[in-house]
């Protein structure tokens, strides 16, 4: 039975899996790195005990998921020669610098200065802890910048020539780093990583809230969590926008497979749902809004948009799951923008801390974030099938020459031992996040988001009529 | 002197520097059984908690390293070592997450303790598996691997594993020995003798069949001119293993660890000598698998800065936590 099955499938399904599981913890140690240097700054600028409070609280799942990405990143930088051979051999040239760079400038800084974080708060003082806490929120950001780098080249190859050997050989490093796509990808996952945060940060506080309205320590945890979704969900909202519009310049077949346009038109509409059915070519059973799918792909109502029918069949990716998974992405991200609003509103009445309703809303939206983050990815990844080098290196044409059964007993290996790992890893954070954080005195200076959101907020009033403050 | 060359020799450098640090970190895993109670393994593990992820970091840049500037070399023996390298990277999974997990698991501890020891066993088995399958041979066809997946295993390579598990363990001995007191220090001190001796037993194993592989060993190991190079290595090793037995009477705990470690490095200058200038031995040379000068000097220009900079950087981490472990080890 084993022999029977397609190699370069069970590769991919190995690929997919791994990376969507590896994805999770970066996102989140990227944002909570984040967060918990700007705890640390705001304790060193005004030593209110709540900030110390957060910092100690988040340090133990921020330690737990740091641990499972760093392992789970491992496995990756060496997939792609047990099981990528061939793409390793033609790509390496290219991208092996990148992959280079992300580790002499990013993994050694991040795990060079983790045990100091971690550990070293007695031995070094107050100020180099801090310092090595900004140094690994550095480190996980510049990691972030590499290999969206090499992940956006392979989407919009750019600045390279080929060799006789059949390799990608670099011409000109700076277009290969910042490729067509890079700047639009870095910035859309640089904000999902933080949202993706700032929803578990969120969701923990809501938690405690509702058990314990008073506990000072849960109350700044939601507010600067709600500070940050109200902030960033729109934004990401623009930045998903620009970087589709970047997606249908360079990639016009991912964008009209995500939209399920089959036939090239004039005055597009957008599909709200609906079955696309691939071997008819149309839409069945849709809900469309008429003139909106030109408008979101080019901004205006009537523009002629490009469909699967300008594409050959077989470069056709699978359109069953980048339709869906585009609209469990973009759903979502609505529903983001909803909780950043709502809280904005629930703030400026002052009820923000006594609004069970708004508290149960985070609470449910908590573990959403990675929904989002897993389905854009698998939006852009199998939207950019069937090429691994898009255009130019076939997907079926880069796997390594490695025996089905092999990559099968690896894979069923992987499956079994990351689902118990990862979700025993998994349950211990939530076990973390399910401690009352301790109490701490309220705050005399105000944060520095409430700073500006008060100064907001009055001016809100000032502008309403009937509530003037 | 060519870039393919010195990238040779920095990916080498990368290589060492991971066997050298995550070795001992590895080693302190092995000889959990070993250790007597939960409380001299919270110790064991405080002695490396603070680095292990550094001393890692390390076996990326060799593999990121490698994807970078010898391509071929790294679509080739990947394949090659296809199983070997899955079930390294596995059980360094196991044990990397275990640092944490045994905190934060209540009533599992037991459960990590064990993986923390089977994950670092298992890992330095299959490192040492993965060394000799890479000695003894890989099939190459055009510029793919050609052999079958089950190639890897040989006695050969089940040899160099057991010499990479026992050989670990001696530095992890080392280690401990240089970073706790009270019994768990000397404890840690009487398994030194032991294993560097089951490591010195392997090394001439190792040493005596490497030439048996193949010709091209044999003519550089036992043939004029090349003995030169070859002939001070094995004394040198006796010269360390000298050292290393005056440190232990003397009690010099930091001298014995950095015997330990020589003891590595003059078998990685003979392993060196024994292969050169081939990255895949007697198939592919460093020059062939090597990327183009464009990719080879970008990369140069920032290793030649960064290396540096991190060589400082991670000094400066094992400085902060310099000195004896406290008993029960470091918590945050």
């Amino acid at each position: 039975m084993l022999e029977s099955m397609d190699p370069v499938l069970l590769a991919r399904i190995q690929f997919a899996f791994t990376v969507s599981f590896h994805i999770i913890f970066p996102a989140t140690s990227i944002g909570l790195a984040s967060f918990l240097a700007f705890v640390q700054w705001r304790w060193l600028r005004t030593r209110e005990e709540v900030y110390l409070s957060l910092f100690d609280y988040w340090i133990k799942p921020f330690a737990v998921v740091f641990g499972m990405g760093v392992v789970s990143g491992l496995m990756m930088s060496y997939e792609f020669g047990t099981n990528w051979s061939v793409f390793s051999d033609k790509t390496g040239p290219v991208l092996g610098p990148l992959i280079g760079y992300e580790v002499m400038t990013a993994f050694f800084i991040e795990a060079g200065f983790l045990g100091v974080m971690l550990f070293g708060r007695d031995k070094v003082g107050p100020r180099l802890h801090f310092m090595a806490t900004f140094l690994v929120a550095a480190g996980t950001l510049m990691s972030a910048f590499w290999i969206l780098s090499v992940n956006s080249w392979m989407q919009t190859p750019a600045g390279y020539s080929m060799n006789e050997a059949g390799q990608f050989v670099p011409e000109n490093w700076l277009k290969v780093i910042f490729n067509p796509s890079f700047p639009y990808r870095f910035v859309h996952m640089a904000f999902a990583a933080y949202l993706t945060t700032a929803l578990v940060v969120g969701a923990t506080g809501a938690y405690h809230l509702l058990r314990d309205r008073q506990n000072q320590t849960a109350r700044t945890m939601f507010s600067m969590a709600m500070w940050f979704v109200a902030i960033l969900a729109p934004l990401q909202i623009l930045a998903g926008d620009q970087h589709g519009l970047n997606t249908y310049e360079h990639q016009p077949a991912k964008i009209a497979a995500l939209e399920g346009h089959f036939d090239s038109q004039a005055a597009a509409p957008f599909y709200v749902v609906g079955w696309p059915d691939v071997e008819a070519g149309k839409m069945e059973y849709a809900i469309a809004i008429p003139y909106l799918g030109s408008w979101i792909l080019t901004h205006e109502f009537t523009a002629e948009i490009t469909g699967l029918d300008a594409f050959p069949r077989e470069d056709w990716p699978n359109v069953h799951i980048v339709f869906w998974s585009f609209r469990i992405m973009v759903g979502l991200g609505l529903l983001f923008l909803g909780l950043g609003v709502w809280s904005l509103v629930q703030r400026y009445r002052g009820r923000l801390y006594d609004s069970p309703w708004l508290a149960r809303f985070a609470l449910l939206l908590g573990p959403t974030g990675y929904v989002a983050v897993l389905s854009g990815w698998v939006t852009t990844e199998v939207g950019r099938q069937p090429y691994t080098v898009y255009g130019l290196l076939r997907t079926a044409e880069s796997a390594s020459p490695v025996a089905t059964p092999a990559v099968a007993t690896s894979l069923a290996a992987i499956v079994v031992i990351y689902l118990f790992i990862f979700g025993l890893g998994t349950y211990y954070t939530v076990r973390l996040l399910a401690k009352v954080p301790p109490d701490s005195p309220e705050p005399q200076t105000r944060g520095l988001l409430d700073q500006g959101g008060a100064r907001a907020v009055r001016i809100l009033r000032l502008l309403i009529p009937g509530r003037g403050a | 002197m060519d870039l393919a060359l010195i990238w040779g020799f920095v990916i080498a450098i990368a290589v060492f520097v991971y066997v050298a640090l995550d070795g001992f970190d590895l080693g302190v895993g092995i000889l959990f059984p070993l250790l007597r109670d939960e409380a001299e393994r919270d110790t064991a593990i405080g002695a490396i908690a603070p680095v292990w992820d550094g001393n890692e970091t390390w076996l990326i840049l060799g593999g990121g390293g490698l994807f970078a500037v010898f391509p071929l070399a790294y679509a080739v023996i990947f394949p090659a070592l296809y199983v070997p390298l899955i079930v390294m990277l596995l059980a360094l999974v196991f044990r990397g997450v275990a640092f944490e997990f045994r905190v934060h698991s209540g009533g599992h501890k037991w459960f990590w303790e064990h993986a923390f020891f089977g994950g670092s066993l298992v890992a330095a088995f299959a490192q040492g598996i993965a060394l000799g399958a890479w000695l003894q041979g890989i099939d190459v066809e055009g510029r793919a691997y050609a052999g079958g997946w089950w190639d890897w295993l040989s006695p050969f390579s089940v040899t160099t594993g057991l010499a990479l598990v026992f050989g670990y363990a001696m530095l992890g001995a080392g280690w401990i020995n240089l970073k706790t007191e009270g019994a768990l220090n000397e404890r840690a001190q009487s398994f030194i003798i032991p294993l560097a001796a089951a490591t010195v037993a392997f090394i001439v194993v190792v040493s005596l069949w490497t030439p048996l592989l193949n010709e091209r060993y044999w003519v550089r190991w036992f043939t004029f001119p090349t003995m030169i190079y070859a002939i001070p290595v094995p004394v040198l090793v006796a010269l360390t293993v000298f050292a290393l037995w005056q440190a232990l009477k003397q009690g010099w705990a930091l001298r014995a660890f950095l015997a330990t470690e020589i003891l590595f490095l003059l078998c990685y200058i003979g392993l060196g000598i024994s292969v050169w200038p081939d990255i895949v031995p007697t198939a592919i040379t460093l020059q062939e698998a090597a990327a183009p000068d464009k990719s080879l000097g970008f990369l140069l220009v920032g290793a030649v800065v960064l290396v540096p900079l991190i060589l400082v950087y991670t000094a400066a981490a094992y400085w902060i936590f310099r000195g004896k472990v406290r008993h029960g080890g470091y918590h945050h």
